[in-house]
């Protein structure tokens, strides 16, 4: 219904806009399909017919993007590449090496990306020195949710350090509650995974670990720990967690059957949906330890041909970036905006929290892209990494023998 | 000229499909072998770098599981379908009254689709909702059925599933093989005061060889090619305990952007289902110059 409205509008804008010469032209391929994450992407229809351009929407949905980077595949060996992909991490860089991708760097430089960008994010959206992708939003990964009135009435504050996570649960088991709220899926066990060792092993550590994938840290008695911990944790979740899907799972914290759940803040969305208030229904920390670990959906351009298709690719460029869409866009979809001159009035307590972090840990270097969702390695490595943490955490495998397989994975996967 | 294209009308209409076939099957089976040879990772790449994906193959431990599981569930889910499709198939030869009705009964998880099937033994299986649930709400506490969630059971669930949906259709296959056996030779037998299990064991089922090759080849293909059943019912969980060649082989090429290795699992497939096929072939066709 939405939908064609929007088409209806678009229709408009090309016909009033048919004396322009390069009309913008723009195709996009996505897999936002879902409730608010369609809204989110109808803010952006909506702003390029507002700019004159024509929007040619590609929705690919299915798999977390996999359909769609099947059908980008496609697209790409037949010469006829979308004008857009959402696409993120080092997958960009890795369809620049495969030489589709075009340079957006005037639009860039005309609009200061480099001033207003945290620097670390802004590596992500640059290929050999010059700009090929534009960053949307900033999902934080490492937050920990909690169902307020259970922790209150077991007089529980928001753990710190795992070790009074630890001891949080125990006290939480024995009062009857399901201390963990988690879906037995792999990426959500990558998810569990990842936060508990930016907490053990330290911003550096994790960096060392998950993006350099430096064998003398991926083999460290830390990295037995941070195993330990998942094994510490797999007692902390109900017996009936295989393959629940995550947005269930923070069900059971909304509705108090389960305390805590570990997931990233699209979690949020959830709980906003079913009218709790953050700060008085639920509360939001992050997970026990130091840094940021973010996810960030960008957009990257492919080499088209034609006058309008590259116009239509700097107009979206221009407007993913500008102030006004990041600021509408991640109200709608519960994370925060890439660029950090943005107002942040309309915003929750716990995006107010997410994006002050962000902010603190850019400075002090603990910014750090997530693993578990594909934003520090390239998918045959990450596979790898959550291959051996999902089969820790789904087995009774030893620390030790994970933390081998762990290194042996790594190097296999070259 | 209507001699010409007497001769000549049948290759004609075959052309298309065989050349189809040429393409489509054979030239992507060897496209998929030459890939299997290279470092391609995102998009397809053509340099040969030998046999490196194999032994990355061979080196994981998540495909030693998926092969595993494979003759684990190859091996479980033929036997079993068999021998129950037998059993009911000669239970329904007794000549009962209600035949019809209930040879449709056990025909109709055939007509379901594989999604369907797993997604219901998903929801039956699971310990919080399905039959574990159910018995403790009937009193019995202890009561423990959690093989969906336990790693080392998981792949069974997965056995039960598939047997159900199929069994009926092995059942009607044997049921066509009991009827062809010739009403002579078992009257004849009845006579002499042979025993109804003895005309069975000694008769009738030896006289069915060939239902039984064509059975565990429709079978057989089912188990080694199975991807939808695991996606719906487990997703390939707990871990990637009830992982199988075939979404191995998806994962790979499609979620992780690493098509060498997908292509070197997908021939390694391809042997197992020659492993299989071939002497079928090689038997039937020598049966056939034989005559």
């Amino acid at each position: 219904m939405k939908r064609s409205a929007f088409a209806a509008v678009s229709t408009i804008a090309l016909i009033s806009a048919s004396a322009v010469v390069a009309e913008p032209q723009a195709e996009v391929l996505h897999w936002w399909t879902s409730g608010g994450e369609a809204k989110s992407v109808a803010v952006l229809q909506q702003e390029f017919a507002d700019n004159g351009g024509t929007w040619t929407d590609m929705p690919v949905a299915g798999g977390g993007g996999d359909a769609a980077m099947t059908a980008l595949r496609a697209r790409v060996l037949s010469g006829n590449a979308p004008t857009a992909v959402q696409l993120k991490g080092p997958a960009i860089q890795e369809w620049y090496e495969e030489g589709v991708l075009a340079d957006i760097s005037s639009v860039a430089e005309a609009e200061g990306w480099a001033d207003v960008l945290p620097a670390s994010i802004a590596g992500h959206m640059k290929c050999d020195g010059s700009w090929c992708a534009a960053p949307v939003n900033v999902h934080r990964v490492d937050w920990i949710w909690a169902n307020a009135d259970v922790l209150e009435s077991n007089g529980i504050a928001m753990p710190t350090t795992w070790d009074e996570f630890n001891a949080a649960a125990e006290k939480l088991a024995a009062a009857g509650v399901i201390p963990l709220a988690h879906g037995g899926q792999a990426w959500q066990d990558a998810t569990v995974f990842e936060a508990v060792a930016l907490g053990i092993l330290g911003a550096e550590g994790f960096h060392k670990a998950f993006v350099e994938l430096d064998e003398a840290t991926l083999t460290s008695d830390a990295m037995v720990a941070v195993f330990d911990q998942m094994r510490t944790m797999r007692g902390f979740v109900d017996a009936n967690f295989s393959g629940r899907d995550w947005n269930l799972a923070t069900a059971m914290v909304m509705n108090g059957e389960a305390a805590f759940q570990i997931m990233g803040d699209w979690a949020k969305g959830e709980f906003m949906a079913a009218g709790k208030v953050p700060g008085e229904d639920f509360l939001c920390a992050s997970t026990p330890g130091d840094g940021f670990l973010y996810n960030v959906d960008s957009f990257a351009m492919f080499e088209v041909d034609g006058e309008d298709k590259k116009a239509g690719q700097e107009l979206l460029a221009e407007l993913i970036v500008g102030p006004s869409f990041q600021e509408v866009f991640n109200l709608n979809k519960g994370s925060i905006p890439a660029r950090t001159d943005v107002s942040l009035d309309a915003f929750d307590s716990c995006a107010l929290l997410s994006a002050a972090d962000m902010q603190a840990s850019s400075e002090n270097g603990s910014l750090l892209p997530s693993y578990a969702h594909g934003m520090a390695l390239r998918g045959a490595q990450s596979g790898a990494i959550t291959d051996v943490v999902t089969a820790h955490f789904n087995s009774d495998m030893s620390s030790a023998d994970a933390v081998a397989q762990l290194a042996q994975a790594v190097a296999n996967s070259y | 000229m209507s001699e010409w294209l007497e001769n000549h009308l049948p290759k004609m209409v075959l052309a298309p499909s065989f050349i189809a076939v040429l393409v489509f099957v054979y030239g992507f089976i060897g496209w998929t072998a030459w890939v299997s040879l290279t470092r391609s990772k995102l998009l397809p790449r053509y340099e040969i770098h030998g046999f490196i994906q194999y032994d990355r193959l061979f080196a994981s431990p998540r495909w030693d599981t998926a092969m595993n599981n494979l003759f684990i569930f190859g091996a479980l889910f033929i036997v079993i379908a068999m021998v129950l499709g037998l059993l009911l198939a000669i239970m329904l030869d007794q000549k009962i009254r209600t035949e019809g009705v209930i040879r449709t009964i056990y025909l109709y998880p055939m007509a379901l689709s594989m999604i369907v099937t797993g997604t219901a033994w998903k929801w039956i299986l699971n310990p919080g909702l399905g039959i574990e649930a159910t018995v403790r709400g009937w009193g019995f506490e202890n009561f423990s059925f959690d093989w969906v969630v336990n790693p080392d059971f998981a792949i069974y669930t997965i056995v039960l599933a598939a047997v159900w949906q199929s069994s009926g259709f092995v059942m009607a296959l044997f049921l066509a093989g009991l009827r062809s056996v010739d009403g002579e030779i078992i009257k004849a037998a009845q006579v002499d005061g042979i025993p109804t299990w003895r005309i069975y064991t000694a008769i009738i089922i030896p006289s069915m060889a060939p239902i039984f090759l064509s059975a565990f080849i429709v079978l057989a293909h089912l188990a080694i090619k199975s991807f939808d059943l695991v996606i719906a019912l487990t997703g390939g969980g707990p871990g990637y305990a009830t992982d199988l060649p075939a979404t191995y082989m998806y994962a790979m090429a499609f979620s992780r952007g690493d098509i060498g290795q997908a292509a070197s699992s997908a021939m390694i497939m391809m042997l197992v289902v020659f492993a299989i096929v071939v002497p079928y072939l090689y038997s039937e066709l020598r049966a056939k110059t034989d005559g």
